[in-house]
């Protein structure tokens, strides 16, 4: 048996989704009705038979390390190896993660400890399903020193990916991280599995190259490639998405509702683990109609559910109806509203006859970047009052009352933010 | 206050046909994720109790596979946890259990070990939810010797089917076990609280004489002990009254007010994680009244009933006044109704399953 460490890395921002990872780590956000977005990486390490496993965490990390715990959910709570949470600390190099990349060397202690003979480079904010030992067992086959998991995508968005170029063989010859003109559409997953000492070598070398911004895809990959070392590329063909922005988080969720989602939720052989609130299942009253949804435990639905992920917890009022959006945990929701093309985080509350999603989209007035549809977010714990009327691309921020409001309309794209 | 908890799991039940061909009256399925005996162990381990001892005896393979190391209940401790107590074998020969007081006796050791002071005997076949603290309190401010816990029945218990109790104040005069002619509405709930040391002396005193029921055991020493009756104004049933009773309580589970008084009040009840998605109900699904479970998928008609985990009901399909247990599929046009179908049932195409004065029952694995 060869020995496989895999190093999951969750310690970003994830700017891109706005008020959600506003307190929390990307890795942490809720996802398809129970789960976080780091259960997948963390069950597909458990299913593929990789009980040892290191999260490198540093952006606001206290709901993720809450979350993880000692492992018990993915079975990683054990004797030997199991999950070990990796902050950034002092009295070793530098204190702060300055990088991907850097962030492995600074726990190359960790991994000797283990002595692996490859090393699983993931990342804690993709929801996938995969087995590891095919892309480990392809290394292997290939002679490897470090191997890329790969996917083709459609061409016009390969600028926001790793872009490689492969030789008949698969090796990869050329590495571009997001090329603003892409010359191939065959993406990197972000998935990468190393011989240990090769990883090593390379990792010191670009500890000490000055103009190194410590990152695998920028700097520790090409520099790779340029020394025609054997980096390969294993082609996946399954279902891989990374939620960054607000749209793909919301369309990737609402995928769960269709027929045949891509992502099979349900297969029993290849289970996805989470840590959850102990809840009763859920209820779906003699009021409510739900249809092409995904509906948790704890919840109490007396309203309309049209193609929305509510998660665990939420309780829906009568004649109050939920489209097309996805409704975070414990959020509580009154009677008579009307909710679409929304994201509403966890424990909210929501008065009666509310109204969100509705009106002309318009470009918002906080953040064209982040905010550049038409889905309207509510932040975490923010307290909507009765009557509210919410535009599209709107932003309601975390925390916030029913006193920060000045009128009872939101026009679209307009933000109300909480007082800190 | 040190309290041991033990759960009477062991008993067999007639009235409950087949459903407990498999499994014993304790490992019931309820409300869609639950088995009957995680109320009675998470009220246990809601009020502190940290040592709880399960007596098993009929068909305990269920309970314990479900049990497994009281994980869920934060009972894999290195003190105390959880303790199946099982009839074994040994040079002596070998006793199957002979009765509730023969049980506990049987398992003497767990008394004698560990620094417990009361001993709260309860049993798996009941669905309440109780803050056992106020019980605890009840019991020290009357200076009782043995607490029982006594409900006022209404009329959808059959009285003779339940020990009957006659109070005087707090102080309980008789009881008589399923009489005829009930003197009183208040009935036993087969909840005791005692010190533990009362508690051996009794069963060293009675069982070695031959007397193996614990009720009976209490019963003699009605006017030499102080029992007192702690009154649980609360939802109470027991699963093991029969069928019609069991289908009454998994339907009870519809009504907000009791949702709400087992599942939010005085903390959580606690069951076997199974790790499946939540629910999906599909663009054809028509769903009315249900608790519907994680891993269920539905696609088809369901009304006033309570799907299990992984349940699928395929398009066209009508459930209706049923209990479908985990894994049990419902094909495309397949009418179900007042039924309920056991684990991993199979309803083909086109098949009817209608229970008309009573409720119809399929066991475990059945395929019509």
């Amino acid at each position: 048996m060869r020995r496989v460490l895999a190093l999951i890395l969750a310690g970003g921002h994830g700017k891109r989704l706005g008020v959600l990872t506003e307190k929390i780590a990307k890795p942490a956000v809720p996802f398809g009705g129970k789960y976080r977005l780091i259960d997948f990486t963390l069950s597909n390490c458990v299913n593929s038979g990789i009980y040892q496993v290191g999260v490198l965490t540093q952006y606001r990390p206290h709901l993720l390390n809450n979350h993880i715990n000692i492992g018990r959910p993915w079975d990683l709570d054990r004797k030997k190896g199991g999950i070990t949470i990796l902050p950034p600390y002092l009295g070793g190099v530098s204190g702060w993660y300055k990088g991907t990349a850097n962030a492995v060397y600074q726990n190359i202690e960790y991994v000797d400890s283990a002595n692996p003979d490859f090393v699983l480079i993931l990342s804690g904010d993709h929801v996938y399903a995969m087995d590891y030992n095919d892309i480990i067992d392809f290394h292997i086959l290939k002679g490897a020193e470090g191997t890329i998991a790969c996917m083709e995508v459609p061409i016009e968005e390969a600028s926001r990916f790793g872009i490689m170029i492969t030789d008949l063989e698969a090796k990869i010859i050329d590495f571009e991280e997001k090329p603003a003109r892409p010359r191939s559409n065959l993406a990197s997953l972000g998935i990468y599995v190393f011989n240990w000492n090769f990883l090593k070598e390379y990792l010191t070398k670009d500890e000490n190259d000055g103009s190194s911004t410590h990152d695998f895809g920028h700097d520790v990959i090409p520099r790779m490639i340029d020394e025609s070392r054997r980096i390969y590329a294993y082609r996946f063909s399954g279902y891989w998405r990374d939620v960054g922005t607000i749209r793909s988080y919301w369309e990737s969720n609402l995928e769960l509702t269709r027929p045949i989602p891509p992502l099979n939720l349900y297969d029993r052989h290849w289970r996805f683990y989470t840590q959850t609130e102990e809840m009763p299942p859920a209820y779906c009253a003699p009021t409510s109609k739900i249809v092409n949804s995904v509906v948790s435990e704890g919840c109490e639905i007396h309203g309309t559910v049209e193609n929305s992920v509510i998660f665990q917890g939420v309780r829906i009022g009568e004649n109050t109806v939920v489209r097309n959006s996805v409704v975070m945990t414990a959020t509580n929701i009154g009677r008579d509203c009307l909710i679409s093309e929304s994201v509403i985080a966890e424990r909210v509350n929501i008065g009666d006859r509310v109204i969100i999603g509705q009106g002309e989209p318009a470009p918002s007035e906080l953040d064209k970047e982040v905010y550049n549809d038409r889905i309207t977010v509510v932040g975490m714990y923010s307290r909507i009052p009765d009557g509210l009327l919410v535009g599209k691309n709107c932003v309601i921020g975390i925390g916030v009352t029913e006193k920060d409001f000045t009128s009872n309309v939101l026009h679209s794209g307009g933000y109300v933010l909480g007082k800190e | 206050m040190r309290v041991l908890g033990l759960i009477l799991a062991g008993g067999q039940s007639e009235a409950l046909g087949p459903l407990v061909s498999k499994r014993a009256s304790a490992a019931l399925p309820v409300f869609g994720k639950y088995r009957a005996i995680d109320f009675t162990l998470s009220n246990m381990v809601n009020a502190g109790i940290r040592k709880v001892g399960v007596l098993t005896q009929y068909n305990p393979r269920s309970l314990m596979d479900h049990l497994g190391s009281g994980k869920e209940w934060d009972l894999d401790r290195k003190n105390g946890g959880l303790f199946m107590l099982q009839p074994y074998v040994s040079q002596e020969g070998y006793y199957w259990y002979k009765g509730t007081a023969d049980a506990i006796f049987q398992n003497m050791t767990l008394l004698r070990r560990g620094e417990e002071d009361y001993v709260l005997i309860g049993s798996g076949d009941h669905i309440y939810k109780i803050d056992f603290s106020q019980v605890f309190d009840f019991h020290l401010s009357n200076g009782a010797d043995i607490t029982l816990l006594v409900k006022e029945l209404d009329e959808s218990y059959n009285l003779s089917q339940y020990g009957i109790v006659e109070l005087a104040g707090n102080r309980i005069v008789s009881i008589v076990e399923k009489p005829q002619e009930p003197k009183t509405k208040i009935g036993f709930l087969g909840i005791y609280f005692m010190n533990k040391y009362l508690l051996m002396e009794l069963l060293y005193n009675y069982v070695t004489k031959g007397e193996v029921d614990l009720l009976n055991i209490v019963i003699s020493q009605l006017d030499r002990l102080k029992v007192c009756g702690y009154m649980f104004g609360g939802y109470w049933r027991n699963v093991k009254k029969g069928i019609s009773e069991y289908y009454r309580i998994n339907m009870d589970g519809l009504k907000k007010e009791i949702r709400e008084e087992l599942f939010y009040r005085h903390g959580k009840i606690y069951t076997k994680l199974k790790d499946f998605p939540p629910p999906k109900i599909g663009g054809t699904a028509l769903v009315k009244n249900c608790i519907v479970s994680d891993g269920c998928v539905v696609n088809g008609t369901v009304e006033n009933s309570i799907l299990f985990r992984g349940v699928f009901v395929k398009a066209g399909a009508i459930v209706e006044n049923s209990v479908i247990m985990q894994d049990t599929v419902i094909e495309e046009g397949a009418v179900v109704r007042n039924a309920i179908l056991d684990k991993e049932v199979l309803i083909r195409q086109e098949s009817r399953l209608v229970g008309r004065d009573s409720i119809a029952v399929l066991e475990k694995r059945a395929v019509l």
